[in-house]
């Protein structure tokens, strides 16, 4: 079985704080770190070569520093990793970034399943996902919570809902999006980490892949950002004073009489 | 459109590398410099004290006719027939945008006997309904809802299309966005005109909360955007509206579907409530054991309310995800919401921000939470939540 996961080297954006002074993003001392969600998508895909064998191989864009990010996922136990990383590509938007990996996708030749996070956490947009299996012309599922069984033509998964699950049968090949509960992703060990620094991560250029320039990078993303600023801060309200607990809750009953709530 | 630096204006006062977002620029012999990593958001613009950094506008080859693509449309989602809240959300917030536009406000509804919703559609402000109906549509699958949303975005051409960005809207939204080849902005909180171009001014958090950005189509129709679920108001509904229904034949063939709905497993009705709850008391970290979290349950029980969890306690297995609230989890926006040994990192706050009325607990009182929080208590959540209960039973016994 050929697998194929989709990563993003992404800011842990759990570190990231802003500067109260001049209002923008503190990202010194910010680590780059693989998306959480895609470890759980290279987890999932380290455990279908487990079971029904084959390669897994992962796939990311992004600048040359992304190799960081790529070893950490050979040192999991990923086979292959391959980066996409020109000019050409920086700037793209989720449209323009799913052009780039489809074409990386493309040039890969056969493949059964692609994984991928539910979402990036420093964009939050779970887009990219949908929209390379929609240029690649496959099914797709996302939010999948567990993977059941697997065959040549079908692929049985739990997808997650706001009401519970829905148990899926896809036709393969097929794109996943992973979420959290799928599975607990593993540490790299001594032996996987140092085999993963021996190995040479390709890096494909624009000009490795067959992909239209116009739907890469700036001029390919339709959407632009107009404008960024911090969040407002709510007023703060009122503290109850009080010495005990007790006091304290009866003041705060008080409060919630007062405005209607119980 | 990039964004440059001319390095004969640059006076390498570096503060246009402190105020980018992505870490894009970079100090190169005493000169800014922007790489790879810029994503054109133009913050480093407004920080520039000598005006070195500009916009440099790009020929984009869009074969798009804007001018034809007119109106406002809201997808409605419906599950069994039943329309979830976030479309009316949507509509009241869409009508807003047509008005504002100049345009109409359509809804689509896409279903298997859907018909008896167009009233509530109109109700809730839509000028038209676009109804597509079909055995294939009583439940969701992404490739009949993207044949079918996609034809009826080239047959009507819409201008604007708002989505809820609930699992299912996630999922087809990308799907179409991408078919169209259009641009869509995902999970917003905001939505305006932008002066300037009359462009949807679309406003998100990125960066796990830390920050908002706002987001414009120039040059792609239809301007697509997810919102937030809980974000935005119903209007009254108002039944003596009516409207035009466009009936549309389904094009979709059974063969198309490649994905088959085999079982739903629902998880009780806890989490349905979440979103639509009018009170929730969540419970973190600071309830310190697995077995306290029946406090959260007991306190929200005597209020009627639901109850929800930080992601710390989803993490440590306490709860299942379906009960987390935050960036990651769910988006609520109760009349009241209890953050109970909840620290507020920004990641909860963004899932939980819009809720009315804020009530904190915890014992640290630096804890973030309570900047945000309209009533507050420091103490211990096993101490203090009893004696809420107690206080609160009392009260009604009273009443």
């Amino acid at each position: 079985m050929d697998i194929v996961v989709c990563v993003k080297q992404v800011p842990d954006t759990t570190e990231v704080r802003i500067d109260p002074e001049t209002n923008t993003l503190i990202r010194q001392g910010v680590p780059s770190i693989v998306n959480p969600f895609d470890k759980n998508a290279v987890e999932a895909a380290l455990q279908l070569r487990e079971k029904y064998g084959g390669k897994v191989t992962i796939l990311s864009m992004g600048p040359l520093q992304s190799k960081e990010a790529l070893k950490e996922c050979l040192a999991m136990g990923a086979d292959e990793a391959i980066l996409l990383s020109d000019r050409a590509f920086g700037g793209s938007d989720t449209l323009a970034t799913s052009h780039a990996l489809a074409a990386g996708l493309r040039k890969m030749g056969k493949v059964d399943i692609i994984l991928c996070g539910k979402q990036a956490i420093d964009g939050d947009t779970a887009q990219v996902g949908p929209e390379i299996a929609e240029h690649l012309g496959i099914t797709q599922v996302t939010y999948v919570s567990k993977i059941n069984t697997v065959d040549e033509q079908v692929i049985r998964v739990e997808r997650e809902h706001e009401e519970g699950y829905e148990v899926i049968e896809a036709q393969m090949p097929v794109l996943l999006t992973v979420v959290k509960s799928i599975n607990e992703p593993r540490y790299p060990t001594v032996k996987g980490t140092m085999k993963a620094n021996r190995k040479e991560i390709p890096v494909w250029t624009v000009d490795d892949v067959e992909v239209d320039r116009d739907a890469l990078g700036l001029k390919g993303s339709p959407t632009q950002v107009r404008r960024i600023f911090t969040p407002e801060r709510r007023v703060q309200g009122e503290m109850m004073q009080a010495d005990t607990a007790r006091e304290a809750a009866t003041l705060l009953v008080k409060r919630l009489v007062e405005i209607k709530i119980i | 459109m990039a964004v440059k630096v001319n390095p004969e204006e640059c006076i390498g006062c570096t503060a246009c590398v402190g105020a980018c977002p992505f870490g894009a620029i970079v100090m190169e012999d005493g000169k800014a410099l922007i790489t790879d990593a810029c994503t054109a958001c133009g913050a480093c613009i407004d920080v520039c004290p000598v005006g070195a950094i500009h916009r440099e506008v790009e020929e984009k080859n869009v074969s798009m006719n804007k001018d034809e693509f007119k109106g406002v449309w809201v997808y409605v989602e419906q599950v069994d027939g039943q329309a979830r809240n976030v479309g009316y959300e949507l509509l009241n917030e869409g009508r807003k945008l047509a008005d504002a536009m100049g345009q109409e406000l359509a809804g689509v509804l896409i279903g298997d006997n859907v018909d008896q919703l167009t009233k509530e559609v109109f109700a809730r402000g839509a000028d038209k309904i676009y109804l597509v109906e079909g055995k294939e549509f009583s439940h969701y699958s992404t490739d009949a809802y993207t044949i079918t949303l996609t034809d009826l975005i080239h047959t009507y051409k819409p201008a604007v299309i708002l989505m809820g960005a609930t699992n299912d809207g996630r999922d087809l939204g990308p799907r179409v966005a991408g078919r169209v080849g259009t641009g869509l902005t995902a999970d917003c909180t905001n939505l305006g005109i932008d002066p300037a171009t009359g462009l949807v001014a679309w406003t998100r958090p990125a960066f796990g909360g830390n920050i908002m950005a706002t987001i414009l189509c120039p040059d792609h129709r239809p301007q697509m955007g997810t919102i937030r679920p809980n974000v935005f108001k119903r209007s009254a509904p108002d039944y003596t509206r009516t409207g035009e229904i466009v009936k549309v034949t389904s094009k979709v063939k059974m063969t198309d579907i490649r994905t088959k709905l085999l079982e739903i497993i629902r998880e009780g009705v806890a989490s349905a409530n979440l979103e639509e709850a009018e009170i929730i008391v969540s419970g973190g970290r600071g309830l310190s054991k697995p077995e306290s979290f029946a406090l959260i349950e007991e306190l929200a029980d005597v209020l009627g309310g639901a109850v929800g969890a930080s992601r710390a306690v989803v993490d440590a297995g306490w709860k299942p995800a379906l009960y987390q609230v935050g960036q990651t989890g769910k988006t609520v926006g109760p009349k009241v919401y209890f953050a109970c040994g909840i620290s507020g990192a920004i990641q909860h706050v963004a899932g939980m921000s819009s809720s009315d009325i804020v009530i904190a607990i915890n014992k640290d009182p630096e804890a973030p939470i309570f900047k945000i929080a309209n009533y507050g208590i420091v103490g211990d959540v096993m101490e203090v939540i009893p004696a809420l209960i107690d206080e609160i039973k009392k009260v009604k016994a009273a009443g």
